[in-house]
């Protein structure tokens, strides 16, 4: 039942680490964290992880093992073989803090800069009325628990620390998608998609829908739709030619 | 080796400590109102515990059943609570709760639909009608999203004014706060650091909303997160406020049993609200065997008429699966310990046989997801096993119905963290609306105290470095391991203060707890003050210690069964008992209950009840002044 298995961790704080051996208790059912926790409580008190409901709902403790973005409450034991080294990194895209603590504030800044829902001025709290087959797309994208794993697995700032100024990452992307198929929603999302949030840098290679923890389509129901009511806007002769004869004000 | 270099020094008229649901509420409240808001939470914004919430927020819309209106709420949440609820509060939780959710909805909040496009509602433990607002099995996600949300939008407006995000509206995230800091009585400000850097702040405001939710990490198999360390309930005694209703904790009946390490996490309630029902080893539905007195006509007696609840509620009884969740973790218990429990010591909740299973991946996703990913179950294929986990505390700051203030001027409190509310035990669904409703009245009353002051109350430097010196103690020794200390803490409560109390027992616990005292004043954290969890929770430590001691000495003081306390050798409801509420304080580090007297109901709340049901509850005494009610 139980066995001692072979970790390697990150330790550091400041811009420096290394990984570092342990070898540490695995009972049956465990996962990832709870051996993360136990090095904690019985090798290294000062090891920094970041967790709260330990039930993949709150999408605090993402976290790479084995380089693969996984939530540690979510990864079991079980998956790996009991002569397997298992290394446990914080997430690469975003600065660490310390150890397997990463420094997320891009992500929250980037949430600032969406604009929030803008339902009509002329509807009161209570008058709300839509059909459930016209908030499922929208109820998908809201199951997204903020772990941030698709925009630290996304190649276009994990691996170009310039583009992040002008890319939102799926998460926000999505978010976009998300109030742009709001019933509700009034506020001309598509074009500021493209030009304030980088949706042309995203050429669908769906890596941030394979992480995914909730199994939400990120690409396949977000994104790809999305590129296609910009392009559709941006081509349609009527929009381009309204576009000229009412120039917004803004 | 400490110096004012690296302590920040903020000023601001309100600050509210926690961001889940009551916190968030009531930051947005005082925001609106004009205050300069801080919100402080422990870990990242949008993380906090409310979004474990999963069956949805109790609000008499009437969308699904029209025969639902306020007064049938505040009815269930009284019996809920077994009539030991504030009925203030009841009443204005059931009047406002609607309010509240149409207003997330507004918001940008997406709720699952009616038919006919509003939002749908679903039916839950103790609610007459389906009254619960959710979205699948994920609702606190659904409303933390929203809630933050918001906070957003008005930090773009704040942005579009002032030409700064956090003009009027900022987020300390993963900043914990240590001591509350006041001039003379008042409130004036508070202590805390940074979890990043170790490095401490200073907030100097008049006014301080509590939001720090429970104390479930006292015990050993909890549904609740790291967080939940009584921080707020501690805070407030610390600075000289009282908590009422200690003794009642709720054990959620369903937890996970299996596999050990993800013990005690949430199985929604809606499991059995959507038909799951609850066996034992036998196959047998036991819950028929353990309906009280008090609940007798309003419960089915068959499964076949319980069954044909579901469909015509008008002509049946609900299946008693549907108790409050007092009495159904004790039914659990009772099984469990008659031996007719499940192979891993639970009893078996079964939705496999009830629904279709492409509609069980619809209603309830999470809890498919989680059985399946954590302990390889598939829940629309096979029963879960399911026992009680510590979940709730209906304990907590006494504070003004109205508007959320705590005996200490300057002092709020909203959510988990105040007491009154539920009562002895809480209805599911009522937590979310709870705090909504009273998030917004604390955050309006804080923002109203702040209005009604003539001058800015100071901090103390004095309070400040003491507050300062407790905080650095731990790095400063070589002591014991606080891992192994809150162990211990967690053991003793989990066996001796659990769901069923025992004198014995509870003497025993304090005993320890006197012992654990000493032993968390000597823990020592290695490591630097660089994001170190050891220190963290050797702080976290001092009020665990102190909140575990409040619920021993009241569960030892409460004679009688009722909600969430039941006492061995005192299994029934004593009227007497009714009427007295435990209050709890500290000094000098010790804490003392005093008796206090229940107000009384208001005549025309009091007339919402039959004559027959009070009786069940109230003494001779007050049944004599009820009689006299209902002639005149």
């Amino acid at each position: 039942m139980s066995y001692k298995a072979k970790f390697k961790v990150w330790r550091g704080e400041g811009g420096e680490g290394r990984l570092e051996d342990f070898t540490v208790e695995v009972n049956e059912g465990e996962v990832v964290l709870d051996i993360i926790h136990r090095l904690q409580a019985t090798q290294a008190p000062d090891l920094a992880v970041r967790w709260n409901c330990k039930a993949g709902k709150c999408g605090s403790c993402s976290m790479e093992i084995n380089g693969k973005p996984r939530l540690g409450c979510m990864t079991r034991m079980s998956t790996f073989s009991e002569d397997e080294t298992i290394t446990v990194t914080p997430m690469r895209t975003f600065p660490v803090i310390k150890d397997l603590v990463n420094d997320v504030s891009y992500n929250y800044q980037k949430a600032r800069e969406v604009p929030s829902f803008t339902p009509p001025a002329d509807v009161r709290p209570g008058e709300f009325r839509m059909k459930q087959v016209d908030v499922e797309r929208s109820q998908e994208f809201r199951k997204c628990i903020e772990c941030f794993m698709c925009n630290n697995i996304c190649h276009v700032i994990r691996d170009h620390e310039e583009n992040k100024p002008n890319f939102s990452g799926p998460r926000f992307l999505m978010r976009i998608a998300e109030l742009d198929m709001h019933p509700y929603d009034v506020a001309d999302r598509q074009e500021t998609a493209q030009e304030e949030h980088g949706l042309g840098y995203c050429n669908i290679t769906k890596c941030c829908t394979e992480v995914c923890p909730e199994h939400i389509k990120i690409t396949d129901n977000a994104l790809i739709p999305m590129k296609e009511r910009v392009v559709d806007r941006k081509y349609d002769p009527l929009v381009w030619l309204g576009n000229k004869i009412f120039k917004r004000s803004s | 080796m400490e110096n004012s270099l690296n302590t920040e020094r903020h000023e601001y008229d309100v600050v509210v400590i926690g961001a889940g649901g009551a916190g968030l509420r009531a930051a947005i409240e005082a925001r609106q109102q004009g205050k300069r808001t801080a919100i402080v939470c422990k870990s990242l914004f949008g993380k906090a515990h409310t979004v474990m919430a999963e069956g949805g927020a109790a609000a008499a819309m009437g969308n699904v059943n029209p025969d639902d209106n306020w007064m049938v709420h505040f009815r269930d949440t009284m019996r809920g609570g077994k009539f030991l609820n504030n009925w203030r509060m009841a009443e204005l939780h059931a009047k406002e709760a609607p309010d509240r959710v149409w207003e997330l909805e507004a918001w940008g909040a997406l709720f699952d639909r009616t038919k006919d496009g509003k939002i749908s509602q679903r039916n839950f433990g103790g609610h007459e009608y389906p009254r619960l607002a959710h979205v699948g099995d994920r609702t606190g996600l659904e409303m933390i999203r929203t809630l933050q949300q918001r906070v957003v939008a008005l930090q773009q407006e704040d942005y579009e004014t002032h030409g700064d995000h956090e003009a009027y509206i900022k987020v300390f995230a993963e900043c914990t706060v240590t001591r509350l800091l006041k001039d003379g009585d008042a409130i004036s400000g508070a202590f805390g650091y940074w979890r990043e850097t170790g490095n401490f702040i200073i907030f100097d405001a008049p006014a301080v909303v509590l939001a720090t939710g429970g104390i479930g990490k006292s015990y050993v198999v909890t549904s609740n997160s790291w967080e939940y360390t009584g921080d707020g309930h501690a805070l407030a005694l610390l600075a000289g406020a009282n908590l009422i209703n200690m003794e009642f904790i709720q054990f959620h009946p369903t937890g996970m049993v299996w596999p050990p390490s993800v013990r005690g996490i949430l199985v929604t309630e809606s499991v059995r609200g959507d038909g799951g029902v609850l066996r034992n080893s036998e196959g047998k539905r036991f819950m028929f065997d353990y309906v009280p007195d008090v609940f007798k006509d309003k419960y089915a007696t068959s499964e076949e008429e319980g069954d044909r609840w579901y469909t015509d509620q008008a002509n049946n009884r609900r299946p008693p699966e549907l108790l409050p969740r007092d009495e159904v973790a004790r039914a659990i218990n009772a099984e469990v310990k008659a031996g007719r429990g499940s192979p891993q010591g639970g009893v078996f909740l079964d939705v496999s046989t009830r629904l279709p299973a492409e509609e069980i991946k619809k209603r309830l996703p999470s809890m498919y997801h989680q059985f399946k990913e954590l302990a390889d179950v598939d829940i629309t294929a096979e029963p879960m096993q399911v026992g009680p986990t510590c979940h709730y505390i209906m304990g907590g700051v006494e504070v003004e119905a109205d508007t959320g203030a705590a005996a200490v001027p300057g002092l709020f409190a909203a959510g988990e963290v105040s007491g009154g509310m539920h009562g002895s035990n809480r209805l599911g669904g009522n937590s979310l609306s709870d705090l909504l409703v009273f998030g917004r009245r604390a955050g309006a009353g804080a923002a109203a105290y702040v209005d009604g002051l003539a001058g800015r109350p100071k901090v103390a430097d004095d309070a400040v470095e003491a507050a300062r010196e407790e905080a650095l103690a731990p790095l400063g020794r070589s002591g014991e391991n606080p891992y192994e200390v809150h162990h211990e803490l967690q053991r003793t409560m989990n066996d001796l203060v659990g769901i069923i109390r025992k004198p014995g027992e509870i003497a025993e616990a304090l005993q320890v707890v006197e012992k654990l005292k000493e032993r968390v004043a000597l823990v020592g954290a290695a490591g630097s003050r660089v994001y170190n969890p050891g220190w963290h929770l050797a702080i976290d430590l001092r009020n665990m210690v102190l909140v575990s001691e409040c619920v021993a000495r009241a569960a030892l003081l409460r004679e009688e069964s009722r909600g969430g306390h039941t006492r061995d050798d005192f299994p029934g409801m004593n009227p007497e008992w009714r009427r007295k509420l435990l209050v709890c304080s500290t000094e000098g580090g010790s804490v003392s209950v005093e008796e206090k007297v229940q107000p009384r109901m208001r005549d025309e709340l009091i007339g919402l009840f039959e004559r027959d049901e009070l009786s069940k509850y109230l003494t001779d005494e007050e049944m004599t002044e009820f009689d006299g009610i209902a002639k005149s």
